[in-house]
């Protein structure tokens, strides 16, 4: 054994030159790892990264198809009660084992102050530890996707936090606290970070003890934020880095052109669309007096067929779009695929108008963010031109995305009349987007997105019975039946779901998941 | 001596309130932080309470109040973002901007007084010509572009020097305490070239044109006419009289522009992914993380106040008429 070991050592010894730092990957992406904390931030980019880190009971595969991961199997023991079985034999990086215990210890941290990860552990009462690989969930009501968010559950050491002083949340607003999690990560996935140096690099290694089989052939994978465009393209092109992500549109070709990149593209998860003003008796900023127009759903089909997406995919985005039926993309749970567009059709679109009493049309202002999604900005101009095409006036008002917020959702008092937004379901389920968007504003915090007041009893109460359908097939249809009904209300004008883009060196095999998250066990590194 | 250095130390003091006091008028304007500091799940009730934890439903002389209290106390606050102490964000981030723009700064002074000196003793030969058209475009181009230009053709096309700066590995920087240099290896002057010279392209053509005009003054005037009668050498009388006698602008000029390279910095370090804290500062505007912002700004309104200070003393030192001109009308 002891020579074996010997001539390996050799051997490594020899090939340490060149195949030791093939091994590493080197990635950059436009923003940082906020924190490394797995409970303070819902943010796709810094979960994701938290991902190789930590795990959550289950994980997702290259499809997103839910897979087991702390947890081995669940069943529903009745239909407030879920029971989870534990994987045994799962170590933290610093050797702790992991139990029942830590779970609940996971739950308690994720509801806590401060926790920004609340909505993935909704609607659960008590979480019981009925032995050291046993743990029940109780909900207030049944909840047929309860895990569908906890791949980004991350589960915490108790032992460690506490420690180390951070079984509370990384909490900004409270200015003493230093959070120790904050810095450092004790997860139990097959990574484990080395170095965390903020804003410049943080480093990670393959953890030895990881309870899976690894798939990647990976020795190190460092991290670096590149901010501007540009010079993340430039550094992939170079080679300075491995993997580069998002790569704008208008540089995809360069990347494909150059020796030794590739861009992989696919759809994103997220669907852009436009919503409309139909809860106020007069729209803030329009010139129609005394009513509003969105109100009528002749104006907002008018609003609908004016506009021409394949021009949009073509010219605005580059090909890199799919124009959208639906408020979900392809992938999501519940997609209606049946759904098609309403035709792109001008002259039906003023026959609309003129029959809602609108002949000469009229004017409204549409806000929109200049730096959230994929070219937003020049989408809204290309909107605003096509409905110029039918009489529509409108005045374009975009503006960086703090401000744009604040002033659209609901803390600024939805104070807009037209808006574009982008949204991408945490479950990859529709209740999460009927909910949200859909559903009448309440005080209970339904529709608390639905910055429109878009309102249908109907379907209001499907989605209520959404939530608590246990039946898989029932459920579907009922989603179904939501989805249509919406479409035909024209509550919503969906545009389509942006593109991902990832650039990649040759040598480099990975999976892109639609979910714009990067997963390093399923990276090879070829010489 | 004493009294005036106090003096403009009160006068500093007085800046920085000021600079503080505008940037936090500003940031009424900038947007809402909440947005960034969580996810979209996160209800309006949650926002609304992180809000008012924050004190940012406070009108804003009384959040400037809290943070003048605070910085009083030596406490900058926390990055919303990072939720890390400011203190320790800026001691992160200042050692690379420091080494950045002292380097460029020196390439700035060196190259640009060669050149200075080159183009006023031979103003007709061809490489005087080159050298001055060259100069043109380094006033002209932004720094931007000037960037993107010399990545484009040195990284990606040849190959020669890395596109980004300071990645942090162990082959390129060095840990003294606190500090992080990235001038003891040479994987770091490889990634330290390219954003020196696109930082000091606009200072180093400043001070050539600054030094050549100044010399062909100085060359005219008596007293090189009459070291020249001396039968002093060329070299003597270049350097040891007419370059001397250059100084004193060259210094004001090169000290106040430090101030404006650690500034203008934040473009430089933007282009070539410099972790700075010019980074850091365009970092917060994005975000909307107020306290980041507001400390950033304090620092640089310090590092010009500091700066101007050393260029009074300075000219204490070379040139003796001004310290006698001041202490006798005793202002």
């Amino acid at each position: 054994m002891k020579l074996k070991a010997a001539l390996l050592a050799g051997a490594v010894l020899l090939a340490a030159g060149t195949a030791a730092q093939a091994e590493t990957l080197r990635f950059a992406f436009q923003g940082q790892v906020s924190s490394l904390d797995p409970h303070s931030l819902n943010e796709t980019f810094t979960l994701g990264y938290q991902g190789n880190i930590y795990e959550g009971l289950i994980s997702r595969g290259p499809n997103l198809e839910i897979e087991p991961a702390l947890a081995t199997s669940w069943e529903l023991m009745e239909p407030t009660r879920w029971r989870f079985h534990l994987r045994e034999g799962v170590t933290f990086h610093n050797g702790n084992p992991f139990t029942a215990d830590d779970v609940v210890f996971s739950y308690e941290r994720a509801i806590s102050e401060g926790s920004d990860v609340r909505t993935k552990v909704g609607g659960i009462t008590e979480v019981v530890a009925v032995d050291d690989y046993t743990v029940d969930f109780i909900t207030e009501s049944p909840n047929p996707i309860i895990m569908a968010e906890w791949e980004t559950w991350y589960i915490m050491d108790r032992e460690w936090c506490e420690e180390h002083g951070a079984t509370g949340v990384t909490n900004v607003a409270d200015p003493d606290a230093e959070n120790y999690a904050n810095l450092h990560a004790n997860g139990t996935g097959p990574f484990m970070v080395t170095v965390r140096e903020p804003g410049v690099r943080t480093v990670a290694v393959p953890f030895a003890d990881w309870w899976g089989e690894p798939q990647h052939n990976l020795t190190e994978v460092v991290f670096t934020p590149i901010a501007e465009d540009a010079t993340r393209v430039a550094a992939l092109l170079a080679g300075d880095v491995d993997m580069a992500y998002p790569i704008p549109l208008q540089d995809i070709e360069r990347v494909e052109d150059n020796d030794g990149t590739r861009a992989l593209t696919g759809p994103e998860l997220r669907t852009i669309f436009l919503g409309l003003d139909q809860a106020r008796d007069e729209l803030l900023y329009s010139s129609v007096e005394g009513t509003n127009p969105f109100q009528d759903r002749r104006v907002r089909l008018a609003f609908y067929q004016a506009i021409d997406m394949n021009a949009i995919q073509q010219v605005v985005m580059r090909g890199q779009s799919t124009p959208s039926a639906a408020m979900v993309a392809p992938g999501i749970n519940g997609f209606p695929e049946e759904l098609e567009r309403y035709p792109y059709d001008p002259e039906a679109a003023r026959a609309l108008l003129a029959e809602a009493g609108y002949p000469e049309g009229f004017s409204v202002r549409l806000n929109c963010p200049n730096d959230r999604y994929v070219n937003d900005e020049d989408i809204c101009i290309a909107v605003t031109n096509m409905l110029g095409q039918v009489g529509i006036d409108v005045e374009l008002m975009a503006e960086t995305k703090s401000i744009y917020f604040g002033r659209i959702l609901a803390q600024g008092g939805y104070d807009t009349s037209f808006y574009l937004l982008g949204w991408t379901p945490g479950s990859f389920d529709s209740y999460n987007v009927l909910y949200n968007l859909v559903h009448t504003r309440n005080e209970d915090g339904a529709g608390t997105f639905n910055n429109g007041g878009y309102s249908n009893p109907e379907v209001d109460a499907l989605t209520a019975q959404i939530l608590s359908e246990t039946d898989q097939d029932a459920r579907a249809a009922m989603i179904a039946e939501a989805w249509q009904m919406l479409h035909d209300d024209v509550g919503y004008i969906p545009l389509h779901q942006q593109a991902l883009a990832w650039g990649v060196s040759d040598n480099v095999e990975l999976i892109q998941r639609a979910d714009n998250e990067f997963v390093w066990n399923w990276v090879t590194i070829n010489q | 001596m004493a009294a005036f250095i106090v003096r403009r130390l009160i006068q500093a003091t007085l800046v920085m309130l000021v600079v503080a006091l505008i940037a936090f008028l500003l940031f009424n304007y900038v947007g809402d932080p909440i947005n960034n500091m969580v996810g979209q799940d996160t209800t309006a009730v949650e926002r609304e309470a992180l809000r008012e934890q924050l004190g940012l439903n406070d009108p804003f002389y009384i959040q400037f109040g809290r943070f003048v209290e605070h910085i009083l106390e030596g406490n900058f606050g926390r990055s919303y973002r990072q939720s890390r102490p400011v203190e320790d964000m800026i001691a992160d981030y200042l050692p690379a901007t420091l080494e950045l723009a002292v380097v460029s700064a020196i390439l700035a002074l060196v190259f640009g007084v060669a050149m200075g000196v080159y183009t006023a003793l031979r103003r007709y030969s061809a490489f005087s010509q080159v050298l001055m058209t060259v100069s043109l475009i380094g006033v002209s181009l932004p720094t931007f572009l000037i960037g993107i230009i010399l990545i484009q053709v040195f990284a990606v096309e040849l190959h020669w020097l890395p596109p980004q700066g300071r990645v942090g590995g162990e082959d390129d920087l060095v840990r003294l305490g606190w500090w992080t240099t990235g001038l003891l290896s040479l994987e770091g002057w490889r990634r330290i070239i390219l954003p020196a010279i696109t930082l000091g392209m606009f200072q180093m053509t400043l001070i050539m044109r600054l030094v050549r005009a100044e010399m062909l003054e100085v060359l005219r005037t008596d007293f090189i006419k009459f070291a020249r009668a001396r039968g002093l050498t060329d070299r003597a009388v270049h350097f040891g009289h007419a370059l001397r006698n250059t100084m004193v602008p060259v210094i004001t000029i090169t000290g106040l522009q430090f101030g404006t390279i650690i500034a203008f910095a934040i473009i430089t370090e933007r282009v070539f992914n410099w972790p700075g804290v010019g980074q850091m500062f365009l970092d917060a505007v994005i975000h909307v993380d107020i306290p980041v912002m507001a400390a950033y700004l304090v620092l640089i309104a310090m590092v010009f106040v500091v700066v101007n200070l050393a260029v009074d003393i300075l000219y204490f030192v070379v040139d003796p008429r001004l310290r006698v001109e001041r202490s006798t009308t005793g202002h």
